[in-house]
């Protein structure tokens, strides 16, 4: 709903003092009776139609975290002390130290409502604003990964949603010069009319180019850099990421950003120009909730006022009411503070680059009492805003929401897929690894990732399919970093605390398969809606499994981003925490990639199995492909056996003993010695342990889940070495075989074999039959 | 003294980094030039680099070719110095007419970025020279707007006379014309190539070294040029 233009003008702070009972809209704004009073208490009078719009967002629950703050509480509480985290929590994305002179920060954000009602340009604004979280830290972004999910494959509008959030991933992360270099791709009929499209990006910076949002220093000027101010995106997340979809999501499509990469390209030129020549006091990005984000939270953490002249804000319609500018969401804009001396050399900068910079207001003396400043903004000479920053940007409501333990829990766990009829022949056990690589959620994904440019900026070690993004940072020294973003909602829904943590094992092993050292994570919590106390008492749970997890790796929870009311009716998504685990590699010439690899002899290398493997079916992909079951209890998780696992991948990796290690996730050992044949087209022999070969045993050594496995191929020569350094960290290891280099064919001896023609043509044409082959 | 290779930044210009280092790996000293300065310092020859100029939000290289720096470009190749023009650069090239043709759309309407066979198919052209004839390298392609066309006269001409420099191989990825990757004009002084050689000058990063050749190609030919003078 619009809110009513006021006669003769726009609604000011003397007009709300002079008519304390007009009725305001602040219900269908999304605020609740007591969060106006609120507002009225801490104003001493009614809020103007302005400051309405201003607290009606910034207090909504995407801004406020009011469900979830009481609860994240503990990713800082249990975080391991470390002296590399140079930001954390709160600030725009989370910042490590990597070398004495480099740092780098990322962060996972949602974009999911948007990109279900328009999903180019919904996916496309996703990775903008991620993006300006990582350029407003002060660091050069360098890559992006994207968790996608959606509805079943073969459901009509999947068909609508998918190929339109691929294009607009692809068509604004191509034009950033930014390489996309992993990410997920997941089919459930829990996300049908749910799509959860996450990004994530990754910067570099110099550890002395840090920025902050601070608008320090009275007297310093407030510039808004970049993109004229629209109506698109008018209330984006209070409106869209704040509530469920209903019938009349159709209508919504105006809160819908629109997107101009190019835009944003010559915006992080620009700002790393102007911090190199170290003429920023104080950085913030615009996103949701626009200019009165942006105002309140500079001036807040700086315990300024700040004074604001609202109509020098560049428009794309003139006839935008103040109201809407500052809740308009148009994409590509900075706010930048700085000095009054430099003003001339900022907007030099941006004008060098085609960017529109504005002077638009000035930061003010905290008040004489000590207390923070005053925001007063003022539009063609009315004060229409005059509120203390902090209670739109801190002091928000909080609410300790009731939680309560889903009713069908104890059935839902009851229900074991351990008791499913397996195949227990080698003919259908032959078949079942046919079906199972060409489902969806394990089939080749080149159809999506071939749609974003990995190779721009020349310094990509691996990619998609790899089970980790790596990047090289410093081209003299091969300093590098990897990672890997991962979620399984299926685990989640079957117990969100063991989830949560199964997520964050999952990423932390893939980034450990390729060497590096896994140091810090972000995390995007998908959920349903927060009123519903057993979709509460499931996010309560995982992030409870999450920041118990992260302390048992010793590795902390640097930023992330909640996503409630994924829900349409009463049907909640399946619980679905993102973990994106990021690690160092000082040399990323020692990478070990996921592929068995050519050799130019017929030697093969020895492939080994690490960790242990149990019967572990629920929740697993196989579950869900044969008998679309889902029920029983998730895969144990032991996070210090992940850690003995990641210690002895690092240190065989450094010593080169590895040339090819992979990840056991979804779909087990098959799917992972399918996907180190396919890389390279390198086959391999492989018998099951003994004790593994009756009855049903070699079907659940194949398809079992269990955590904290990793596949390796070891040239020959080095095998003795290598089941020395797991045997003496406690390491379980099983020798499985040998790589063929020439033999291609993948053989279970005793069981069956399958050439790789076959399995890669079942592997490669689902996705292209779904969604068209192209030319 | 190594050549000077100029390398332009346009806004928008994406892979001008990654050029600049293909240039750097082969033994040259690269010149960074930018979109609003005529000047080309010197430079022995240019690069137009990938990525989006000006957004291409009309039309691929329609508004770069009226770049101020480019007026000087089209007159030093009209003078024989050595341009290259990769992906976006490519599409510079033929708005500013100085290759015949047109990139258009992918035929199947989708951003490709996979790693793509070719054959060099001249090896006259200054770009092209270090390669052996009929050479068959693996460069990688990425682009929405890669797929070549041209009227069937100056098809007939560029086959004719050895203008195609490059043709795609085990799949065309974009439904060009005639398979080409890569032109040069007449006096191959020019050369527009679609695939990026940039991002195949690293083991450790490209899925070959192919790439490499078309930088030590033009500083071959210009340490040539360099001894006849």
């Amino acid at each position: 709903m619009a809110v009513d233009e006021y006669n003769g003008g726009p609604d000011t702070v003397q007009r709300a003092t002079a008519t304390p009972q007009e009725l305001q809209p602040y219900a269908e704004l999304g605020l609740k009776d007591d969060e106006y009073e609120r507002i009225r208490e801490i104003l001493g009078r009614r809020p103007t139609q302005s400051e309405l719009a201003m607290y009606s967002i910034m207090w909504s629950e995407h801004c406020s975290y009011k469900s979830s703050k009481v609860h994240l509480r503990q990713f800082g509480e249990k975080a391991p002390p470390s002296d590399r985290l140079l930001a954390g929590i709160g600030e725009n994305a989370g910042v490590i130290q990597i070398s004495d002179d480099l740092a780098v920060t990322f962060k996972v954000e949602s974009h999911n409502h948007p990109s279900y009602v328009e999903p180019y340009q919904g996916a496309a604004t996703g990775v903008g604003g991620i993006v300006r979280d990582i350029l407003a830290m002060g660091a050069r972004p360098v890559a992006v990964m994207d968790p996608l999910r959606f509805g079943a494959a073969d459901h009509e509008d999947t068909a609508r949603v998918l190929p339109g959030v691929v294009a607009g991933i692809g068509g604004y992360g191509n034009s950033l010069g930014l390489p996309n270099i992993g990410g997920e791709v997941v089919f459930d009929p829990c996300y049908q009319g749910n799509p959860l499209v996450n990004a994530l990006c990754v910067g570099v910076l110099p550890v002395d180019r840090l920025q902050n949002k601070a608008a320090a220093g009275a007297g310093n000027i407030v510039v808004l850099m970049g993109a004229k101010t629209g109506r698109d995106g008018i209330g984006g997340v209070s409106v869209l990421a704040s509530a469920t979809f209903d019938d009349e999501s159709e209508q919504r499509r105006p809160s819908v950003q629109v997107g101009d990469p190019f835009m944003e390209k010559l915006l992080i030129e620009a700002c790393l120009e102007l911090y190199d020549a170290k003429l920023v006091v104080g950085i913030q990005d615009l996103g949701g909730a626009g200019l009165t984000c942006a105002l309140t939270e500079t001036a807040a953490a700086a315990g300024t006022g700040m004074t604001v002249a609202l109509e020098r804000v560049p428009l794309r319609e003139p006839s935008m009411a103040p109201h809407e500018i500052l809740a308009s969401e148009s994409q590509e804009r900075m706010l930048l503070i700085v000095e009054p001396a430099q003003l001339h050399a900022v907007l030099a900068i941006a004008e060098k680059w085609g960017v529109i910079a504005t002077a638009i207001g000035e930061v003010t003396p905290p008040g004489p009492d000590g207390l923070p400043g005053r925001l007063t903004i003022d539009w063609r000479g009315h004060t229409v805003v005059d509120v203390p920053p902090g209670s739109l940007a801190d002091d928000g409501p909080v609410y300790a929401r009731p939680v309560r333990e889903p009713a069908d829990r104890i059935l839902l766990q009851a229900d074991r897929a351990e008791t499913l009829p397996r195949p227990s022949t080698p003919e259908a056990l032959r078949e079942t690894l046919l079906r199972m690589v060409a489902s969806p959620n394990l089939c080749d994904k080149t159809w999506v990732t071939e749609q974003y440019d990995r190779h721009v900026l020349g310094n990509t070690v691996l990619a998609q399919p790899e089970d980790s993004g790596v990047i090289r940072i410093d081209e003299r020294s091969g300093l590098g970093v990897a990672l890997s973003v991962d979620g399984n909602g299926r685990f989640a829904r079957l117990d969100p605390y063991q989830g949560a943590k199964l997520a964050l094992a999952e990423a932390y092993r893939n980034v450990a398969v390729t060497g590096a050292r896994p140091l810090a994570v972000t995390n995007c919590l998908n959920f349903g809606s927060p009123e519903d106390p057993s979709v509460m008492w499931q996010f309560a749970e995982a992030v409870r499994g999450l920041a118990d997890g992260c302390a048992e790796l010793g590795i902390p929870v640097t930023g992330g981003n909640v996503s409630f009311y994924n829900q349409t009716g009463a049907a909640a998504i399946h619980p679905t925490p993102v973990v994106g685990v990021l690690g160092v590699l000082d040399d990323v010439t020692q990478r070990v990639p996921m592929g068995f690899p050519a050799r130019a002899n017929p030697d093969g290398d020895i492939i080994f199995l690490l960790g242990e493997t149990r019967v572990e079916l629920s929740g697993s992909e196989w579950a869900w492909v044969t008998h679309e079951h889902l029920g029983g209890v998730p895969p144990r998780v032991d996070l210090p056996r992940e850690r003995t696992l990641a210690t002895v991948l690092a240190e065989a990796a450094r010593v080169g003993h590895l040339s090819a290690a992979h990840d056991l996730s979804d779909g087990g050992l098959a799917q992972a010695l399918v996907e180190a044949c396919l890389r390279n087209g390198i086959g391999a022999r492989v018998a099951l342990p003994e004790e593994q070969t009756a009855g049903s045993m070699p079907f659940a050594y194949l398809f079992s889940e269990s955590a904290g496995r990793a596949l390796v191929a070891v040239p020959h020569g080095q095998e003795k070495a290598f089941t020395a350094l797991c045997s003496e960290h406690g390491l379980p290891w099983t020798a499985l075989g040998v790589t063929d280099p020439n033999g291609g064919v993948l053989e279970i001896r005793d069981q069956f074999t399958i050439g790789l023609s076959e399995l890669r043509e079942a592997y490669t044409s689902t996705l292209p039959k779904l969604f068209g082959t192209g030319a | 003294m190594s050549a000077r290779i100029g390398v332009v930044t346009f806004p928008g210009s994406l892979d001008d980094g990654d050029a600049a280092r293909g240039v750097r790996l082969a033994g040259g000293e690269a010149v960074r030039l930018w979109h609003a300065d005529p000047d080309l310092h010197s430079v022995d020859a240019v690069i137009l680099p990938g990525g989006f100029s000006y957004g291409d939000y009309l039309r691929g290289g329609a508004i770069a070719r009226f770049a101020p720096v480019m007026e000087s470009i089209a007159q030093a190749a009209r003078d024989g110095m050595p341009v290259l023009g990769i992906c976006n650069g490519f599409q510079i090239l033929c708005e500013a007419h100085l290759l015949p043709g047109a990139l258009t759309r992918n035929e199947h309407l989708h951003f490709r970025n996979r790693d793509q066979w070719l054959r060099i198919e001249a090896v006259q052209p200054v770009w092209t020279n270090a390669f052996a004839a009929s050479q068959e390298v693996l460069i990688p392609v990425k682009h929405g707007e890669g797929r070549y066309v041209a009227d069937q006269r100056t098809l007939e001409e560029l086959e004719a006379n050895g203008q195609v420099v490059a043709r795609y191989i085990n799949g065309n990825p974009n439904g060009s014309l005639n398979d080409i990757a890569a032109i040069s004009n007449a006096a191959g002084n020019v050369v527009g190539i679609m695939p990026h050689p940039e991002h195949a000058v690293e083991a450790l990063t490209g899925p070959s070294i192919d790439g490499l050749a078309f930088f030590t190609s033009v500083l071959k030919h210009l340490a040539g040029a360099g001894a006849q003078a």
